[in-house]
């Protein structure tokens, strides 16, 4: 176990200092934001449907390299997924660092095992999750608010 | 430039305590943290404790235990004196004329609550102006913003200039004017060290008659204090940042003001005389200490006040200027460092703040973790400071009396590893 083996690897700061999801999605079917008030980190998500589909997904926001890595690969694995499927990869990657889930993302998405390594610094959980909690709780609430996906 | 020139020059002197001594007296700098020989720089959080403090706070339990001002039996009354005894160490420490001045709460967060409902809600009137900077803690901030919404109170700040670190004192005299009642200000900032020019912000709040609050939690503990020559009505600071226990902050106050104060908490304890139509309360400082306090805290900060006085109040201060300037020396060495706060360490603490290219704080903080040294990292709980400098959050290390350059070196070295991993 070792920092630059578990945490600093590429795949995490290359996605941290990604600036292509970086953005405010002024058309947005849907919009939420999470903090963790404690660290600082706070990330606004925004969500563009078509149907039952994720159109465009993007965010803004200040946070360390794990949360801001985790959220541009967010980012990157649910553009283009049906409501549903989302939820799937939401829940795997919830049961990867809270469970012992051991993850079975499709290859297209595998980058989203990089941050399996987090678990081993338990205060930096929560990190790796702000954005994928505010994503869910977006989801849900759009759901039970007649969304009808 | 030239400042910082001039106190690496100090810096270069030998140090002004026997450090090894000291370290030795602290158990935990024995420990290890994450395999590594631990390094402590969190001081602006808390302080660690000394044995004769630990061995205070275990000897009212194993020797003592009874309740204060209470039993008339030897242990109660043996207890009762020594908690009365803190209370005058603490009196003699600050410079105050009566303990009676000296009130004991949980933290100097509540101290400061404790003038509010205390002093200020009573007497703010719509209108009325409190005056505070831009540079404080929270817990020298918030309680004073909730009064101005509950009292139609205006709030005004003494801005920070960003680039210098320093407060605008250039426009005082109208952010500080005849409306103004209240004058609450840090007199160290927690985030950067900065010791604002107080005897000029208390001279112009006494010019137009407003009361005077100082927020000493990072002061108190690393200089010499005098409230007398200070001329502040109130002064609160915290034991456990200045080798205490945790859960012991200090009110101190001007006896009329304290007089004309209302308790906060009403109880047992606290009265004089209770019958069912009235009750008459205790005099200053007992009114406001309702319930049983925390007597043990409170005793183990008497050791810890004799601990301080024994080492000299000067010393720790002329210690921690010259391990700030070593630091501020190795630092400029690395070249993606930031650092914040008055390039005039003179008029600093010994507290660095910093940043390392674009890594943020919690990484760095995770990397310096993994390497066995302790700091504070994030906002620190200033949110407006950090939105004034427009970051999100430093690093901070701070020093007190048992760090030495070892510990910088430590601190430099794994800094470089950030950078590393950053670049």
């Amino acid at each position: 176990m070792s920092l630059e083996e578990d945490i600093y690897k590429e795949i995490i700061l290359d996605n941290y200092r990604s600036r292509k999801n970086r953005m405010r999605l002024e058309d947005a079917d849907l919009h939420s934001e999470g903090a963790n008030p404690s660290c600082g980190d706070d990330v606004e998500l925004f969500i563009k449907l078509s149907g039952d589909t994720i159109e465009a997904v993007s965010y803004e926001g200040i946070g360390c390299s794990i949360c801001c890595a985790s959220a541009n690969l967010l980012c990157e694995s649910l553009r283009g997924r049906s409501l549903a499927e989302a939820q799937q990869i939401i829940l795997q990657y919830r049961d990867m660092l809270l469970e012992d889930g051991e993850p079975e993302f499709a290859e297209e998405i595998s980058d989203l095992e990089a941050m399996q390594g987090v678990k081993n610094y338990p205060v930096r959980i929560k990190c790796a999750l702000l954005a994928w909690n505010t994503v869910r709780d977006m989801l849900q609430n759009s759901a039970g608010g007649g969304q009808g996906g | 430039m030239s400042t910082i020139q001039s106190s690496v020059a100090v810096g270069a002197q030998s140090s002004a305590l026997d450090v090894r001594k000291i370290r030795e007296d602290f158990p935990i700098l024995k420990r290890t943290m994450n395999g590594k020989p631990f390094v402590y720089l969190d001081n602006g959080a808390t302080s660690l404790k000394p044995q004769a403090v630990i061995d205070a706070e275990i000897g009212y339990y194993t020797e003592l235990g009874a309740n204060i001002h209470r039993g008339v039996y030897e242990f109660s009354e043996k207890a009762s004196a020594l908690y009365d005894q803190a209370r005058s160490k603490v009196a003699g420490f600050i410079g105050a004329r009566d303990a009676r001045q000296v009130v004991f709460t949980k933290s100097a967060t509540e101290s400061v609550n404790l003038i509010v409902y205390g002093w200020a809600l009573k007497n703010i009137k719509p209108g009325d102006e409190i005056c505070v900077s831009e540079i404080e803690h929270h817990a020298n901030f918030v309680p004073w913003q909730m009064l101005a919404e509950r009292c139609g109170a205006t709030l005004r700040f003494i801005p920070l200039l960003p680039a210098e670190g320093t407060l605008d004192l250039s426009q005082l005299d109208q952010l500080i004017n005849e409306r103004t009642r209240v004058v609450a200000v840090t007199a160290m900032s927690n985030v950067t060290g900065y010791m604002p020019p107080l005897e000029l912000i208390l001279r112009r709040a006494r010019a137009v008659g407003a009361i005077t609050v100082v927020d000493g939690a990072q002061w108190v503990s690393h200089t010499a204090v005098d409230v007398e020559s200070l001329d502040t009505d109130f002064l609160v600071f915290s034991a456990h940042k200045m080798c205490g226990p945790t859960g012991v902050g200090v009110l101190y106050g001007r006896e009329q003001l304290l007089e004309e104060m209302d308790p906060f908490l009403f109880g047992g304890d606290m009265v004089q005389r209770v019958r069912k139509e009235k009750t008459v309360f205790k005099q200053i400082p007992d009114k406001f200490e309702a319930g049983t306090p925390n007597i043990a805290g409170v005793i183990g900060f008497g050791s810890a006040i004799d601990y301080l006085l024994g080492v000299g109040m000067e010393a720790i201060h002329a210690h921690e200027q010259q391990l700030l300037a070593y630091a501020m020396q190795q630092v400029s060495n690395v070249d993606t460092i930031t650092t914040y706060g008055p390039s005039d360490l003179l008029s600093r603490g010994g507290i660095l703040s910093f940043n390392v290219g674009d890594a943020h704080p919690h990484d760095t903080g995770t990397i310096l973790d993994e390497d066995g040294i302790a700091v504070r990292t994030g906002l620190h709980c200033a949110h407006p400071f950090m939105h004034a400098l427009g970051i999100p959050g430093t690093t901070r290390a701070s020093f007190y009396l048992y760090n030495d350059k070892q510990d910088v070196d430590r601190l430099i070295a794994s800094v470089r590893r950030v950078a590393e991993i950053f670049a």
